[in-house]
């Protein structure tokens, strides 16, 4: 089996790994270079378990060639809190917004994607940003207050 | 994983290496699902031309390269009149990646965008130039080749295109049926009518009974009734677990007669 080489960007850091034929991005970002946080779900596109951002675009990184990661930008949850926690981090935890924590990941960066482009979304901007994420334990809706909180302000770095 | 993935800087280099036996991989909704269950063997070929990536005026429509994204359709000003139709499909995330050529294969209950192009009379160029009406690669979707891109005929007006897709979940759910409704009018009267059906069938399909029901007439509520009562006829609606043939049946001309009446 021929392995390719692959370079891209995780979170702000080089990286360099190589890639079997038809690995998919999740697995090369959990096996290849150890970012555990973006999880394995359906593999079908379905539940957003796995999302990142890409060049600063949320997609499912069960569903990306990992060969198609050359040169892009790739974000994970990992990456989110520095010293101290992401906003969206904390007010996940305030609200309750993580249960089994299983989909987490994905709505963080579902959420995240959301906020870069449009820092004060509405309820309705919030529930369409993250409908491609299943949530099997919350009912979404200490979801989308925390995400609320950080859009309207409650909650800062 | 008895896979090998081939990469080509232009389409037709891609469209040589596909052959007969590989599978082509686009924005990865369709092919890597069936890649990861382990559906998918052999030679995947992929291409990074910028081609399929560009969207551009052409005559009295829009060219848009096969690798064009339901998000960036969504994006792009001058196809206000898709928008609807794009932020209808999946969530976020499959509108990052899911491309407007691989909708053309998607299999059924997908498609809704294809149902769109249906209705609206697009056209298909296959990689090395030839073009063929949609609903011909519809009709045929494993013998079409390579599709490199679309060419979507603009509505005469805002009036004379609509899209309406009934699905269980809101606001990212799969769909029951869709329809779209290309309705343009010359001196008050309905000419080059198209209904295009999504999930009443294996591929999206046109309804000719109840384009026959409108073509020639005027729309008011008589020939609206008349269509929606007529839809299916022909149609062999599937049953699958969203719904049975029956409930499709039963409920299509309620939603197609929704449609209608919101371009009266």
């Amino acid at each position: 089996m021929a392995l390719k080489p692959v370079t891209f960007t995780l979170n702000g850091e080089d990286k360099a790994a190589f890639t079997e034929d038809g690995q998919n991005l999740l697995d090369l970002l959990r096996r290849g270079v150890g970012d555990l946080s973006p999880k394995y779900g359906c593999g079908q596109g379905t539940c957003g378990a796995c999302t990142v951002l890409i060049d600063g675009e949320p997609q499912l990184s069960c569903l990306v060639l990992g060969e198609a990661a050359q040169g892009r930008r790739i974000e994970t949850a990992a990456g989110l809190g520095g010293a101290a926690l992401h906003p969206l981090q904390d007010a996940f935890m305030e609200r309750f917004a993580a249960q089994c924590g299983y989909c987490t990941p994905g709505m963080l960066m579902a959420a995240k994607a959301l906020l870069d482009r449009n820092p004060r979304p509405g309820r309705e901007e919030v529930i369409e940003a993250i409908a491609g994420n299943l949530c099997r334990c919350t009912g979404y809706e200490p979801i989308i207050a925390a995400i609320l909180d950080v859009a309207e302000g409650r909650k800062r770095a | 994983m008895a896979v090998t993935v081939e990469s080509h800087a232009t389409l037709g280099e891609a469209a040589r290496a596909l052959g007969s036996g590989a599978t082509y991989l686009g924005g990865g909704t369709i092919v890597m699902r069936d890649l990861n269950a382990g559906l998918v063997q052999g030679r995947v070929v992929r291409s990074t031309d910028p081609a399929l990536t560009q969207i551009r005026p052409m005559g009295d429509g829009i060219e848009i390269g096969a690798g064009v994204t339901m998000a960036a359709i969504a994006a792009h000003p001058d196809l206000g009149f898709l928008h609807p139709v794009v932020r209808a499909v999946g969530g976020p995330q499959v509108r990052n990646m899911a491309t407007i050529g691989g909708n053309l294969f998607a299999a059924h209950p997908y498609g809704d965008l294809a149902g769109a192009l249906l209705a609206l009379g697009a056209r298909v160029t296959i990689a090395g130039g030839m073009q063929r009406p949609v609903e011909d690669v519809l009709r045929d979707r494993a013998r079409v080749g390579l599709v490199a891109a679309i060419q979507v005929p603009r509505p005469r007006d805002a009036r004379a295109f609509g899209f309406r897709k009934v699905s269980r979940v809101k606001p990212k759910g799969v769909s029951l049926m869709s329809f779209a409704a290309l309705l343009p009018r010359e001196g008050g009267r309905l000419r080059g009518v198209r209904i295009a059906c999504v999930g009443l069938g294996p591929a999206p399909l046109r309804s000719p009974a109840a384009e026959r029901a409108l073509e020639g007439g005027t729309l008011d509520a008589a020939t609206i009734a008349r269509a929606a009562q007529l839809v299916t006829d022909g149609l062999d609606p599937p049953t699958d677990a969203l719904a049975s043939a029956w409930y499709r049946r039963e409920v299509a001309g309620v939603h197609l007669r929704r449609l209608l009446e919101g371009m009266l």
